[in-house]
């Protein structure tokens, strides 16, 4: 069975070996606490194999990730200077490669998307998935991107193998720390549950809702859901919340609606939540990040005049065809 | 009801636009110590959750191919290209885009998309260089919307077509929280299907504002050029 497992720890190397080059590059004014962030977040993919399967404890790396919290607090990692081809050498190389330069870029998507749709079906001969299930998309992005590395490594021919590995890192550092940004979130969303934010939140929305008043139950429980997506950034996190708030007890419940159309629908409304928030960051900051965007927020921009007009149309959905 | 503070400490440090792996980080903090954790289980707690939520970081391993081929001139390969279909401007690629992401989202192929594996290297470079086609070198205000734009007819494909497909995480989150909590046997297929009207609701608007998009860059290329003739005098 292919393990996802590999694949984190395809990470962590990839994290380690930019430490490494950080560490030499001496054009990088903050080279020592750039090399520890990247090292750190290398070693901590590794590690987390042993936390999820429970043979190391995960204080351990709780320390870590704070420990990354707070040298990105501290403005780490920094850039080194770019050391790629200029824009005069790239139309060059253009001309001489044409539309094949195009090849490893759509090897990714067709290799992924194949993996997602068919191999993750395909059982060995012992009745065990070929791919570990439920991870399928994580795997077939993994060795799409080998494969895709492949095929760029043959056609283009580098002159160092380690040349898409100085690319890599070219693009890392534009990102810098909100690359794992995402991955804080989804932690503070177990913290938050641990905690009891979620319960807190389904007493306060408790007096907002006049009796008896089927549109307002149903915007409640729609803007609700759009609401706390947004402070959570994620709608998964918002939807048991408001649905033991909101949803169950008076949308189905009292008003009688249809379950799988107030549900679906109350879930496509956090969505236009996620569309507004710095929160949903892997949505949201990186994209802006990868696009080398000066305004960090610039993707939200884009999207809250469609969300709005979005959470109109789920509220009059919800409320003309669940009841 | 004090634990609503750790709610109130990321509103806060987002407004301050302090750095958010630090308001990440408190907010976390604060949760835990007023929901009456101990600090090993908030640290185990932070451990855990960075543990099992490591695959949302794995698009890092799409960066090597990416820079490779961007280093081989893909993005003026991209621009060049489009530049010979006369008919793309920068919001009709970007709308066709989200019909596409939309649809493949709908079919389960959720990977075919993404930032850093379409937008970066694909679709940003295709919609600038349909912009520079009109507008010759663009300002830092087009190209800033350009980027913003790129990066929504992603986002917006993905969110409304991937509901419709049967087995995403979303859909089996509601069949089995609401099947485990309330005792329903919930269909994921009819889940599904009622997540199409809103996801045509999804394409006409965000569509519609991408054709308008031509228009926005219009008046702002306009703009620019007045200013800069401005500043020449």
């Amino acid at each position: 069975m292919i393990k996802v497992e590999w694949f984190y720890w395809l990470c962590g190397i990839f994290f380690v070996l930019i430490a490494l080059q950080v560490l030499n590059d001496r054009s990088n004014p903050k080279r020592i606490g750039s090399a520890a962030f990247w090292g750190i977040l290398g070693l901590s993919f590794g590690y987390g194999t042993f936390v999820v399967n429970k043979t190391a404890p995960s204080w351990i790396l709780g320390i870590a990730v704070i420990g990354l919290a707070v040298l990105a607090g501290c403005g780490f990692p920094g850039k080194g200077q770019e050391r790629t081809t200029t824009p005069a050498e790239r139309v060059k190389f253009a001309d001489r490669f044409g539309n094949k330069l195009f090849l490893p870029a759509l090897v990714i998507p067709v290799v992924a998307a194949l993996f997602g749709a068919w191999l993750a079906k395909v059982k060995l001969g012992d009745g065990t998935p070929l791919l570990q299930s439920g991870s399928a998309t994580i795997i077939g992005l993994g060795v799409a991107s080998l494969l895709a590395l492949a095929v760029g490594v043959a056609l283009l021919r580098p002159r160092s193998p380690a040349v898409p590995l100085h690319e890599g890192r070219r693009l890392l550092e534009h990102i810098g720390w909100a690359a794992i940004l995402p991955q804080m979130l989804a932690t503070l969303g177990l913290l938050f549950n641990a905690s009891g934010v979620g319960k807190a939140v389904g007493r306060v929305t408790d007096h907002l809702v006049p009796k008896g008043s089927l549109i307002a139950a149903v915007a409640l429980y729609c803007i609700g859901m759009a609401v706390f997506t947004i402070i959570m950034g994620n709608a998964f996190a918002a939807f048991p919340v408001m649905t033991a708030a909101v949803g169950w007890p008076l949308l189905v419940q009292q008003f009688d609606g249809t379950p799988a159309v107030v549900f679906a629908i109350g879930m496509l409304a956090g969505f236009c939540g996620t569309l507004c928030t710095p929160m949903a960051a892997n949505f949201n900051i990186v994209p802006a990040a990868l696009l080398e965007m000066k305004d960090q927020y610039g993707p939200i921009k884009a999207q809250i005049p469609t969300a709005i007009p979005l959470l109109g149309c789920n509220i009059a959905i919800m409320y003309f065809f669940a009841f | 009801m004090w634990v609503l503070l750790a709610i109130a400490v990321v509103v806060v440090g987002f407004a301050l636009r302090l750095n958010s792996m630090l308001v990440v980080t408190a907010a976390g903090i604060v949760a835990g110590l007023i929901g009456g954790l101990s600090p090993v289980k908030i640290l185990n707690a932070f451990g855990d959750g960075f543990a099992s939520s490591r695959s949302v970081t794995v698009f890092i391993v799409t960066l090597p191919v990416i820079g490779l081929i961007e280093r081989y001139g893909l993005q003026h390969q991209a621009r060049k290209l489009i530049s010979k279909l006369t008919f793309a401007t920068t919001g009709r690629l970007l709308a066709i885009y989200l019909l596409i992401r939309q649809g493949t989202a709908a079919l389960g192929l959720t990977s075919i998309g993404g930032p850093a594996q379409a937008v970066r290297p694909l679709i940003h470079p295709m919609a600038a260089g349909a912009a520079e086609r009109r507008y010759g070198k663009l300002p830092e205000k087009l190209q800033e919307k350009i980027k913003g734009f790129a990066a929504s007819a992603d986002t917006v494909g993905l969110f409304f077509g991937e509901d419709i497909f049967v087995a995403i995480g979303s859909i089996l989150l509601i069949t089995g929280f609401v099947d485990a909590t309330y005792g329903l046997q919930l269909e994921a297929i009819d889940i599904a299907l009622w997540a199409i009207p809103t996801g045509i609701c999804a394409l006409l608007i965000h569509g519609a504002r991408l054709l308008y998009l031509d228009r926005q860059l219009d008046n702002l290329a306009r703009e620019a050029r007045a200013e800069a003739k401005e500043t020449v005098k």
